[in-house]
C-alpha cells in the first residue's frame, strides 16, 4: 500500500486492481447459480456479464467470482437455457 | 462479423477489473468491455465528467486496465486530439479513443466535440448513450426521447431529441456508426473497422440504464434488444460516404416484422405515464426515422 500511495503522489496515477470499488459482492441480494449439468457452455453469461464477474474457462465451463458479483441477474436473463437461476441470499 | 468462439480467448482476461463502483447491470460496462475486446486493449481513453468517471473506482486504484485521462466535461475531443499527435510524435500509433455520455457530447462538450470532427482529428469517439445525465441524477439531456421521464421532465420531455450520429455525418467525417449493448459482434466489429481508418470516428452506442430508466437490474440487455426489435434504435453505418444498414436491424426494415413498441415501453418506468396518443406519437416517429435512414442509404450508395 505505501508504495503505490507514494508512487500516486509523484505521477497522480490510479493502478489497475480488482476491488477499486470494494467488494462489491456485498451488494448482492440474489446470488447467481449456474446449473452445470444444464450448461451447454455457450458463454453468453460471460460476454453479457457488466461486472466481469464471469470466467470463461479452457473448458467452457463458467464461473461466478461472488467476491466481486453484484447480482444484476443479467447472466440469467440472457442464458439461452435456463442454467442460471438467482437465489436469495441466506438461502443457500 | 466476429463470433463468440473468437472472444474466448479473453475468457478469463480481466479488461475491466471486477468490484467497479457502477451500479448493478450497467450498461457502461458492458461497452467498455467489448471496445476493449475489439481493440485488444491496447489503446488510450479520454473520458469527460459522467458515469464513467466514478466507475473505476477511487484512487489510487482504478477498475480500468488501460491509460485513461479523466477531463472536464467539455473538454474531451480536444485533449483527445493533442494526445494523439503527442503520441504519434513519441512514434506511437495505438488509437485514442473518447468515452463519452450525452451529456458530455450532446450538450456540454458540443462545440469541442464538433470542433474536433471538422477538423478530422485522428480519433475514435464513442458515445455513450443513457439518454439523461445519469451521474447527477437523471436529469434531461440533448439525447433524452420526448416523453420520458427525468427529473426535469417530470411530466415527460417535452422537447425533440438530437440526432447526434446524423450530425456527425455531417460534419463530413470518415466514418459513423450506431451500435447497441446488446450486439456485442455488430459492435466490436464496427470498433475494428473504425480502427483501420485515419481521421475523425463516431459510434454512438445505445445503453439503456437501469436505475435511469427504471427497469430491473437484469433487464438492460434485454431492454437494448427490444429497441433495436422494435425499431426505435436503428443500427446502421456510414463508412467513407456509403451508408448501410447493419445486419441486426436489416429485418426491421419492414415494418411488419417489427415488434410492437408498447414492448419496449412498458419495461420501463420512465414511460409509464404515456398515454394512448403519446404512444402513438413515438411510433409515427420511429416511423419517420426509418423512412430517413432508408432515404439516406439510397443517398449514400
Ligand atoms: S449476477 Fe450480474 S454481476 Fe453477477 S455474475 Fe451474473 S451478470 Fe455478472
Ligand atoms: S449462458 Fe447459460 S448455457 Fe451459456 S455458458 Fe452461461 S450458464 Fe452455460
Ligand atoms: S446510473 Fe446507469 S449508466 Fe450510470 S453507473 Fe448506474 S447503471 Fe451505469
Amino acid at each position: 500500500m505505501s508504495s503505490v500511495s507514494s508512487k500516486y503522489v509523484k505521477y497522480i496515477l490510479s493502478r489497475p486492481m480488482a476491488g477499486a470499488g470494494g467488494k462489491t459482492g456485498t451488494w448482492r441480494v440474489h446470488r447467481p447459480v449456474i446449473n452445470a449439468e444444464r450448461c451447454i457452455k455457450c458463454g453468453l453469461c460471460w460476454l453479457y456479464c457488466p461486472e466481469n464477474a464471469i470466467d470463461w474457462l479452457e473448458n467452457k465451463t463458467v464461473t461466478v467470482d461472488y467476491d466481486y458479483c453484484k447480482g444484476c441477474g443479467i447472466c440469467s436473463d440472457v442464458c439461452p437455457v435456463g442454467a442460471v437461476t438467482m437465489v436469495k441470499e441466506g438461502v443457500i | 462479423m466476429v463470433t463468440i468462439n473468437e472472444l474466448h480467448r479473453y475468457g478469463r482476461t480481466k479488461l475491466i477489473m471486477p468490484g467497479t463502483s457502477a451500479c448493478p447491470g450497467c450498461p457502461l460496462q458492458l461497452g467498455m468491455r467489448y471496445l476493449a475486446m475489439a481493440l485488444d486493449a491496447r489503446f488510450a481513453m479520454v473520458i469527460p465528467a459522467g458515469c464513467s468517471s466514478v466507475i473505476p473506482g477511487a484512487a489510487p486504484y482504478t477498475a480500468f486496465t488501460v491509460p485513461v485521462m479523466h477531463v472536464p466535461f467539455a473538454s474531451s475531443p480536444a485533449v483527445a486530439s493533442g494526445l494523439r499527435r503527442a503520441l504519434r510524435i513519441r512514434g506511437v500509433d495505438g488509437p485514442v479513443v473518447v468515452w463519452a455520455g450525452d451529456g458530455a457530447s450532446a450538450d456540454i462538450g458540443f462545440a469541442s466535440l464538433s470542433g474536433s470532427a471538422y477538423r478530422n482529428e485522428d480519433i475514435i469517439y464513442i458515445l455513450a448513450d443513457n439518454e439523461a445525465y445519469m451521474n447527477t441524477g437523471i436529469q434531461a439531456s440533448g439525447t433524452t426521447p420526448p416523453k420520458a421521464w427525468t427529473t426535469t421532465s417530470p411530466r415527460g420531455k417535452t422537447e425533440g431529441r438530437k440526432d447526434m450520429s446524423l450530425i456527425m455525418i455531417m460534419h463530413n467525417v470518415p466514418y459513423v456508426a450506431t451500435a447497441s449493448i446488446a450486439y456485442p459482434m455488430d459492435f466490436i466489429d464496427k470498433v475494428r473497422r473504425a480502427a483501420s481508418i485515419r481521421g475523425f470516428r463516431f459510434i454512438h452506442l445505445h445503453a439503456p440504464c437501469p436505475p435511469g430508466w427504471k427497469f430491473p437490474d437484469n433487464y438492460t440487455v434485454r431492454v437494448a434488444r427490444l429497441a433495436v426489435e422494435t425499431g426505435m434504435w436503428i443500427l446502421w453505418e456510414y463508412n467513407q460516404g456509403k451508408l448501410t444498414i447493419s445486419s441486426p436491424s436489416v429485418p426491421y426494415k419492414d415494418k411488419g416484422r417489427r415488434k410492437p413498441i408498447e414492448e419496449y415501453l412498458k419495461l420501463q418506468g420512465r414511460f409509464s405515464h404515456l398515454t394512448k396518443e403519446d404512444v402513438e406519437v413515438i411510433k409515427a416517429n420511429v416511423d419517420k426515422q426509418w423512412d430517413l435512414i432508408i432515404r439516406l442509404t439510397e443517398i449514400y450508395r
